[in-house]
């Protein structure tokens, strides 16, 4: 009677266990996968994880594997069947209880080693330092060392630790890019630490992990990793102010600049050299972004333009609020935003 | 029981006085349920909300799993869904699993010790509809413009004022304070019963385990029940007095909150478990016909859990960015606390080792909760690594882990409970075949949806999300997740018409179907209102066990003389049907009397909620607060001068209303002929379901004993359970 | 729940040590209850002055506990409330006896001097705001009104609680037999009374 849909679940199983080991292997499609480290922080939180999920895993099969053998071994043939009554073992009990103490121990160890080697603040002339400032609903970084304001995308260089301190303007968000580091949360009236490094260059995705309101899901990130002297470059390319259109040169960009002026927009973003609002991401080398609104939205014209129809219809909860702006204004504040590089 | 959620009916104009509500009378109906001080019958109340709750709390997890089946997904806008996932959260801890617990905490835990009701059986009908009040005021946020949205932790400052100004929060804050009430006055009832109702004989060591996880999980919730109530408090008064405890501009501390929450949170998930492994354990035994192995360890590990729970909280704060000392402490404290769990494991194993499996379907839950609930327990391990737990925290990776202890333990458990008790409650047995199917549906269902969690979490996947995009390459195991979700759909579809069709077709159980081990067998299932009709003696643990079966030299059981079988002894006058009704004539056994005024209290409560949710709008004050709570008042006092069990009163020789439509009728003229005639704090008299002395204290108060006070509990407890509750579920 | 646990009276199944197994606590199950309730009412306040305690000093702005506390005047309340467990005491001692008249004194007494706490932290509460101190100053005045406030609205119900029991003796309800009813209520009166020497000592005397 049961042989039938047992079979089929057994089919079903080993299909499902199939696609979980080849979708867990695919590790190149999955740019938040925490196994799949790419930083000396990163790793040193894999390499002590992997001999626990080794140990959970024998206990995982162990105790399994007892359930389904008693199942079948002791199952009731008979009614008049009339089993010893055993009461318990003391000797057994004591077993299973300082077997686990015993092996819990040494994961503790390890693991406090660990916890004090990754709270150490890292000192040298190659640390990089960097502010990370949470936002509702998207990251602001400050290098106070280099002058250099930005958001979402963070620019690293390789092989250096990033000295990360970690703000809050209003909730709580937790900065989270998976395969450099494990999150940290960012907590108002705290001041928290992390430290990142990449070792080879690559854009490495994130995401902020602690829920944050209406748009928690779209507050993402993106850190890039470049050479050093690639870095140095990148640098060197966002301390510049920015150059206010000449309307001889360019006339739509320098309506699109008056227009940012007119509607409001310097109120509230920071571009260096012509405007100094507060409020939102600091625009001064916006072309050089490949993304916007908290990594949401590619930076190209088309979602640029759907972004200043109707922010929060594109965002939930958007800050930003619907300006109300003509197709004619639109055009002219990309050809703005396109001049700032 | 919809009719009977309705606040509406409730005779509130009469409370003016407290002597004007006359004693309620009705044996069956809506009335009779809505009075009752039964234990049994609020058992099942508790048991039936719970379940009606659980759909709910299952839809909305249906919505979840369907907005995130895909990447991208549209099926829920970004505040629906955190008002989803917030309210799924919210119901499926205090709405289904803590209540379902209660449920089983009050039908059997007087059963189990011998004892004829709950210490304070009013107390115990306030508890249950200040619960189900509270659980309707949350839900009705979701008519009143929006339901809570900030997550079941809540955190501050995100549900501060500021950044939730809605009343969405407001409902949360006040009716969580609503269910903490019902929860509070349910674990001090229940332990002062579990400490001085036990039969003579049963010492602490002699308890059956269920009992013994009830008063666990009663302690739990005692000493956490106020911890959350201060935090849920101090957000309160931010929110509706301008307090600034979590207002970062003003220095507060929004890592308090995380504090006060989890240190009742922790507490909070062994007060989800434990009953539910109180119930394994009882079951176990019973179909391995063989004793828990190593009971004591088995009490003296969950003790120790009930302490160690208290020490672990900070592991869920393992991201905020406390120091290393303070978090290495917590990551070694969660470890040990592997241990006694893990000591539990291997006794049920022990248990069923060289046992003779009856493999039904309680057996097939209580088996799989063994092993689901040890993958929930391995994952726990993983999460107290505490470096790499930065990787793990607040993704899905914790969904699947708790997700493996909540419905992988405690709901796995609660369903072999069902199953288990059901005959007792009911008098007949759920269908085993149809059950094999529910067991069989649940497991998959459950595997499929959330083993994969556990991928997502590692491969980058954060909870509390309401989208995700494509290229995270998360999308073909989301899919499969969705798919499970409605296995389980499914799967509590069987269960439903299991109930329906083992209710048509009904294989009666008789008082001893399993050949179980614990007193709740020596009686008549169903049992009668006054459970036993002779106070039980007990001389060792499984006493019932032992009553039917020596042990030989080997240490085989050997089944004693039919004759002495104490199931046929005590079960007898039930025949394994419903109780009968005149059966206590010859005891005198005087049952504490319903009342309306748990009702009235609980619903006093209800209205001062909704006066707290809306006070703070311009120009509403605290008008409704304060009606709530002079209903609350006047309902307590005359409450306080209600004795506990009415003596007989020759007025009350009068037809008993068959009809509930006609209550509201009667208290009126109640209300107009019997001011000076209620017996107001007749103090001797309040004392009274016990002891022979204070029976014949009564007595002689009311002459005539027991045709009136006698019967009427009988014919409630006899005729009701069979119908009313058995025909909930199908119905929603 | 509070306002009435010594009337809430319910059955009581108790009696069974004559077995020779001890399955009772030896306790009534109302002053069981009650200690339970406590037991609880310990963690409510224990979470308020951790609070309290977390935001000392902690404040961005004043007025601070040194601008405004007026310690002599707390001290002398503070007094008044712990004679107040003296004569619940004398009233529990009175009921005992079957002296219903000198019970009445001393749970008048008792109320009186409950009530004059109350008195005394209400107009504290006025001249605390008068001086600018209100609940949404600063952390300070958060964390001070809502912990005194809470202790002082278990004083109000425990000066309910008293007048009731007063009432009832008026009426020739309270007998000696039911003496256990003054003792509960005389449980959470003398907790109460605690409760507030330690955070008399842990606000008003511990110097931040």
């Amino acid at each position: 009677m049961m042989g039938h849909p047992r079979r089929r679940r057994l089919t079903a199983a080993t299909g499902l266990l199939a696609f979980l080991l080849v979708s867990a292997c695919g590790k190149e499609t999955l740019p938040q996968n925490t196994l799949d480290p790419q930083g000396p922080e990163a790793r040193r939180l894999d390499d002590l994880i992997d001999p626990v999920f080794l140990v959970a895993g024998v206990v995982f099969v162990l105790v399994q594997g007892l359930v389904l053998y008693v199942a079948f071994r002791y199952r009731r043939r008979s009614e008049d069947e009339a089993p010893k009554q055993v009461h318990g073992n003391v000797k057994a009990e004591i077993g299973w209880t300082i077997a686990p103490a015993v092996i819990l121990l040494v994961i503790g160890v390890f693991t406090v080693f660990t916890l004090f080697d990754i709270s150490e603040t890292p000192a040298g002339p190659g640390v990089v330092k960097v502010k990370v400032t949470g936002h509702q609903w998207w990251w602001e970084y400050e290098y106070p060392d280099l002058d250099v304001v930005t958001a979402n995308e963070l620019h690293i260089p390789t092989g250096q630790k990033i000295d990360v301190t970690l703000l809050s303007d209003d909730v709580i968000h937790s900065f989270w890019p998976p395969k450099l580091a494990g999150k940290v949360d960012v907590v108002p009236n705290r001041v928290n630490k992390m430290v990142i490094e990449a070792d080879k260059p690559g854009v490495y995705h994130g995401q902020c992990a602690e829920f944050c309101g209406i748009s928690h899901s779209r507050m993402r990130l993106q850190v890039i990793a470049h050479t050093p002297a690639d870095f140095e470059r990148w640098v060197a390319s966002n301390t510049a102010s920015a150059i206010v259109p000449d309307p001889e040169e360019d006339e739509e960009a320098a309506a699109g600049a008056a227009a940012f002026r007119a509607k409001g927009c310097a109120s509230c973003h920071t571009v260096k050299g012509f405007a100094a609002g507060e409020v939102g991401p600091d625009l001064t080398h916006f072309a050089q972004r490949d993304t916007f609104a908290g990594a949401m939205f590619k930076n190209d014209e088309r979602h640029l333009r759907a972004w200043l129809r109707d922010p929060p219809a594109e965002k939930p909860g958007s800050i930003m609020p619907d300006l109300d702006l003509t197709e004619e204004e639109i055009d002219d504040l990309i050809a703005y935003l396109d001049t700032l590089k | 029981m919809a009719t009977v959620l309705e606040p509406t009916v409730t005779p509130v104009p009469v409370v003016v006085d407290p002597g004007v509500l006359k004693r309620p009378k009705n044996p069956t109906g809506v009335w009779s349920w809505m009075t009752t001080v039964d234990h049994k019958r609020i058992g099942i109340l508790y048991g039936v909300s719970a379940f009606v709750f659980f759909l709910l709390g299952g839809i909305e997890a249906l919505l979840i799993r369907l907005q995130l089946a895909q990447p991208n997904g549209t099926i829920l806008s970004a505040d629906a869904y955190n008002q989803v996932f917030t309210m799924h959260g919210t119901t499926m801890i205090f709405l289904v699993v803590m209540p379902m617990s209660a449920a089983f905490f009050n039908y059997l835990a007087p059963l189990q010790i011998g004892a004829r009701d709950v210490a304070f059986p009013r107390l115990n009908a306030f508890s249950y509809w200040t619960f189900l009040l509270g659980g309707i005021f949350i839900y009705s946020s979701f008519i009143f413009g929006g339901a809570p949205n900030g997550g079941w932790f809540g955190y501050a400052p995100q549900t501060s004022i500021t950044y939730s100004p809605g009343h969405n929060i407001d409902y949360w804050v006040i009716g969580l304070l609503i269910l903490g009430i019902a929860s509070t006055v349910g674990a001090v009832n229940l332990i002062v019963t579990i400490l001085n109702m036990r039969a003579p004989g049963m010492t602490l060591m002699k308890m059956p385990i269920f009992t013994w996880m009830t008063l666990i999980s009663s302690f739990l919730i005692l000493f956490a029940m106020p911890v959350i109530t201060i935090a849920l408090f101090l957000l309160m008064f931010d929110r509706n007095f301008g307090s600034n405890f979590f207002n970062p501009e003003a220095g507060g501390n929004p890592v308090l909150w995380q504090h006060l929450f989890w240190l009742f949170g922790h507490p909070e998930v062994y007060i989800l478990i434990l009953p539910a492994m109180g119930m394994v354990s009882e079951i176990l035994p019973t179909f391995a016909r063989k004793p828990l192995f190593g009971y004591p360890v088995m009490v003296i590990s969950a003790v120790a859990i009930g302490f160690m729970g208290w020490g672990v909280w900070v592991h869920h704060m393992f991201a905020v960015g406390l120091g290393p000392v303070a978090i290495s402490a917590f990551s070694i404290s969660t470890m040990f606390i592997a241990v006694p769990t893990g000591v539990k494991i291997f006794n049920w194993i022990g248990t069923l080792w060289g046992g003779s499996l009856k493999l039904n379907t309680p057996m097939m839950f209580a088996m799989g909760f063994v092993a689901m609930f040890t993958i929930g327990g391995l994952s726990g391990v993983t999460h107290a690594v505490a470096p790499h737990d930065r990787q793990q925290t607040d993704t899905y990776y914790v969904v699947a882990h708790f997700h493996y202890v909540l419905f992988g333990g405690a709901l796995f458990g609660i369903m072999g409970g069902i199953y288990y008790w059901w005959p007792k409650i009911f008098g007949w047995l759920l269908s085993d075949r149809i059950g094999k199917l529910n067991f069989w549906t649940w497991l998959i269902g459950f595997n499929m949806t959330f083993a994969p969690m556990h991928l997502l979490g590692l491969q980058g996947m954060p909870r509390r999300i309401d989208t995700y995009d494509e290229s995270l390459g998360l999308d073909a195991l989301n899919m499969v997740a969705t798919v499970g979700s409605f296995v389980i759909a499914f799967s509590t579809c069987v269960f439903m018409y299991n109930v329906w069709h083992s209710k048509k077709h009904k294989v009666m159980a008789g008082p001893d179907p399993w050949d179980a081990r614990t007193l709740e067998w020596a009686t008549a299932s169903p049992p009668p209102a006054y459970n036993f009709a002779e106070e039980p003696v007990v001389h060792s643990v499984d006493d019932f066990w032992h009553q039917k079966y020596s042990e030989d030299d080997e240490g085989r059981p050997v089944r004693r003389d039919s004759g002495t079988d104490p199931a046929e002894h005590d079960g007898a006058a039930a025949n394994g049907s419903s109780g009968d009704e005149h059966a206590d004539e010859g005891h005198g056994i005087h049952l504490p009397s319903p009342s309306y005024y748990p009702l009235v209290a609980a619903f006093g409560i209800f209205v001062l909620g909704y006066g707290m949710v809306y006070g703070r709008d311009a120009g509403v004050n605290y008008v409704g607060a304060g009606l709530g709570a002079l209903i609350l008042f006047v309902a307590l006092y005359a409450w306080g001068m209600e004795p506990s069990a009415e003596p007989h009163d020759p007025d009350d020789d009068i037809p008993l209303l068959p009809d509930p439509e006609e209550e509201p009728a009667l208290a009126a003229a109640g209300a107009a002929g019997a001011l000076g005639a209620a017996p107001e704090g007749d103090g001797d008299a309040a004392d009274s379901a016990g002891t022979e002395a204070e029976a014949d204290a009564v007595t002689e108060a009311g002459t005539e004993p027991g045709t009136d006070a006698g019967t009427e509990p009988g014919t409630d407890a006899g005729t009701a359970p069979g119908t009313e509750p058995g025909t909930e579920p199908e119905g929603t | 729940m509070a306002t009435t646990p010594a009337t809430a009276t319910t059955p009581d199944i108790s009696a069974h040590t004559e077995h020779g197994h001890v399955t009772n606590t030896g306790l009534s199950n109302e002053k069981l209850a009650m200690w339970a309730f406590l037991g609880s009412e310990c963690l409510l306040f224990g979470a308020l002055i951790s609070t309290y305690f977390l935001y000392r000093g902690k404040s961005i702005s004043g007025p601070t506990p040194e601008d405004i506390y007026d310690i002599p005047y707390t001290s002398v309340s503070s007094f008044v409330l712990l004679m107040s467990s003296l004569t619940m005491v004398l009233a529990l001692a009175a009921i005992q006896r079957g002296d219903y008249r000198r019970l009445r004194v001393w749970l008048m007494a008792t109320a009186l001097l409950g009530a004059s706490f109350i008195a005394g932290q209400v107009y504290e509460f006025t001249s605390f705001i008068r001086e600018g101190l209100t609940i949404k100053t600063n952390l300070f005045g958060s964390s001070f009104f809502v912990l005194t406030g809470f202790h002082g609205v278990h004083v109000t119900l425990g000066i309910i609680m008293l007048l009731s029991l007063w009432n009832l003796s008026l009426r020739g309800k309270l007998t000696q037999d039911r003496s256990e009813v003054v003792e509960i209520a005389g449980l959470y009166w003398h907790f109460v009374d605690v409760v507030w020497i330690v955070i008399f000592t842990v606000i008003y005397l511990i110097p931040t």
